[in-house]
């Protein structure tokens, strides 16, 4: 009886609609509208995007992980004001604090607390990694990739919408940072950025934003290739360690194992330099640091080697805002570009994998 | 009757077994059919490629006219799919993850809600609505699945093992609630299981799939025949006591085959008479003219015996493929 009632309660317009939808549906297929059908198809699909972004969007920001990260980086960058804060009012009037001041904020430090940009290179990859490294298996051992995966969306509107959704969180977190940090230094030592300044930062903060985007698509390829969500993250913080840490390491290692002789030639000289630049620029975190450093130091005019005859005479000012973007235009390109690859890898794994309920 | 599901010569190979071995089946629009095999049979395999999840190593699926490896989205779009043991997002409540489907299904959020609220009525789980759902006990889950498949308002629904660890109680009501829609909303309704009973209640058609084949199809009157070859018919009786001059008036009617021996039972005795054709009266007739007859039943073959015939012919025919 109860079930009768229960079958019987109100679920006319459904019925309704769904008969002369059918029929619609049925003489469109028979009239081969099959173009018009794909492109409704393709319609559906991008607003069914958008819903799934907003949802991981929705996830990211209530979650426990999130809050405490977030927490972990602001105190980190609160430290780093302070530190650049009383190494400024250490070196007093000395003449190199006259130009660009307002960005001594971002690269600066007492010694005691690393500077800004140091805890971003450090912090950031941290982030993406906890963004991304439970994206695709978490779904997978809940059982809820399955039913997602049966609703008319396409593969990889969900791989884009787990990446848009976070690289939208990281974009708000790190220009949120950024400008809380440019508030407080205004504050603290009332002396406003100019306009170059701020554009400097701006592309800093950018920057950042890529950087962090690398390690969040690096981990979403481990979530879709590991089954187990502690095994990719680890893989991802290994990698992470291995760049951050190792690398340099290596690299120096190697440096003097290929140190030409005191009396070689510029050629070899140069030879070795470039060697030198191309194994550490495969390191993202050295990417980043290039440009970082760059951008926010414009008193760097080059980031290999030079001789003294690109030297001689050359005018010790700062270089302009579009020559230093210029600089490491190489840098940024392959921070994206590695980006790009860790997106397809990920893209190339996930179109082709079976989707199984819980496995 | 017009076809939704065609599968033809359906393969799928993986590295070292085959899942699914040339498969033919076709799907009528409105009947509920009944996947049924043992666990790792290739039923979850087919559902897959008939989807497009699972990629197939040959074969053709059609399925309303069209191909999963191009037009998956417009499949999915009209197909729900429940998977055994479906998952849900914990941490949200029962409506916003049917709001979330059908949201996906291009629904705009309000009428999303209003279905959603219908639907969650419908399976009996208004009083749920705004819970948890880690907090859902199994069947209210799988109460859940079934929204969660009827909010795209599908023209196929496709059940994983949709009974599996609900309790008898929540079985019926599952079984009656998808028979029902079977016929209110017209809806295609296939669905794989290994638990016999629960599928003979609702299905149609029944197809029996073991180890990658399809063995047997068709509805629970064909396969007992199809089962019961040598057209013999059998009689239970369960008298007080067999006595001879019974079993001598037995065994001279034509039509019996063998009497079988009275095994006891209580105060009474069973006995087992296979006969040519059905003379069940004239049995009956005998018995109680020369003993109490208690009982007296011709025996149908259920889906129990057409299972453990088609089954453990299977695994006799897999030890005698490995011998």
């Amino acid at each position: 009886m109860k079930l009768q009632q229960k079958l019987s309660s109100p679920f006319q317009f459904g019925r309704f609609r769904d008969k002369a939808g059918r029929q619609e549906q049925n003489s469109q297929a028979n009239h081969s509208t099959v173009s018009s059908q794909k492109a409704i198809n393709k319609l559906a699909s991008r607003k069914a995007l958008w819903v799934m972004v907003q949802k991981e969007f929705g996830d990211h920001i209530t979650s426990w992980r999130f809050s405490i990260l977030l927490a972990i980086i602001v105190l980190a960058c609160i430290g780093s004001i302070y530190s650049a804060i009383t190494a400024l009012q250490a070196q007093g009037n000395s003449a190199s604090l006259q130009s660009f001041l307002f960005l001594k904020i971002f690269t600066l430090s007492d010694g005691s607390i690393p500077q800004f940009t140091q805890f971003v290179a450090f912090l950031g990859p941290l982030m993406g990694i906890a963004l991304g490294f439970d994206a695709v298996n978490t779904e997978r051992s809940k059982g809820t990739l399955s039913r997602l995966m049966s609703q008319p969306i396409y593969r990889d509107d969900f791989l884009k919408a787990k990446f848009i959704s976070s690289l939208l969180l990281v974009t708000v977190v790190i220009f949120s940072l950024g400008f809380l940090v440019i508030g407080l230094s205004l504050i603290v030592i009332g002396y406003p950025p100019t306009p170059e300044e701020f554009m400097r930062v701006i592309c800093f903060l950018l920057t950042a934003v890529v950087y962090v985007g690398f390690w969040l698509n690096l981990s979403i390829l481990f979530s879709i290739r590991f089954k187990q969500s502690a095994t990719s993250a680890l893989s991802a913080i290994a990698i992470w360690i291995f760049f951050t840490v190792f690398y340099g390491i290596i690299i120096n290692l190697v440096s003097k194992a290929l140190v030409p002789d005191q009396n070689g030639t510029t050629d070899d000289i140069l030879r070795y330099y470039g060697q030198l630049d191309l194994l550490s620029n495969i390191s993202p975190a050295e990417l980043f640091s290039d440009i970082t450093t760059t951008l926010l130091m414009p008193n760097v005019r080059s980031l290999g080697a030079l001789t003294m005859e690109q030297v001689t005479l050359a005018l010790d000012s700062p270089l302009a805002l579009g020559q230093s973007i210029l600089l490491v235009w190489p840098q940024l390109t392959a921070l994206l570009a590695l980006t790009a690859i860790c997106f397809g890898l990920s893209y190339y794994l996930f179109m082709r994998q079976e989707i199984r309920s819980r496995s | 009757m017009e076809p939704v599901i065609e599968l033809i010569n359906l393969t799928k190979r993986y590295t070292n077994y085959t899942a699914v071995d040339s498969l033919n089946l076709t799907l009528y629009r409105g009947e509920v059919f009944g996947l049924l095999g043992p666990n790792g049979a290739g039923k979850t395999t087919t559902i897959l490629m008939m989807l497009g999840l699972t990629e197939r190593s040959e074969g053709e699926v059609k399925v309303l006219g069209y191909d999963p490896n191009f037009d998956a989205i417009a499949i999915k779009s009209k197909v729900g799919y429940m998977p055994d043991d479906i998952g849900f997002y914990d941490d949200r409540t029962a409506i916003d993850n049917l709001i979330y489907t059908a949201r996906l299904n291009g629904l705009d959020s309000k009428s999303a809600k209003l279905r959603a609220e219908q639907l969650l009525q419908r399976v009996g789980l208004e009083n749920a609505a705004n819970k948890k759902v880690s907090t859902f006990s199994r069947g209210m889950r799988q109460r859940l699945g079934l929204a969660d498949v009827l909010i795209k308002q599908p023209q196929i629904i496709i059940l994983d093992e949709p009974t599996l660890g609900i309790d008898p109680e929540g079985v019926r009501e599952l079984l009656e609630l998808i028979s029902v829609l079977s016929r209110e909303e017209k809806i295609t309704v296939l669905l794989s299981s290994h638990h016999l009973h629960q599928v003979q209640q609702v299905c149609d058609r029944v197809g029996l799939f073991v180890q990658g084949k399809l063995i047997a199809c068709g509805n629970i009157d064909e396969l007992s025949a199809a089962l019961n070859e040598e057209n013999t018919v059998t009689i239970q009786l369960e008298v007080d006591s067999l006595t001879s001059i019974l079993k001598q008036k037995l065994e001279e009617l034509e039509q019996v085959l063998q009497v079988q021996g009275a095994t006891q039972n209580g105060s009474t005795e069973q006995v087992q008479i296979i006969c040519s054709a059905d003379i069940t009266p004239e049995i009956a007739k005998l018995a109680s003219q020369h003993a109490q007859l208690y009982m007296i039943q011709r025996r149908v073959y259920g889906l129990d015996d057409i299972y453990h015939r088609y089954f453990e012919g299977g695994e006799v025919r897999e030890a005698a493929t490995k011998a």
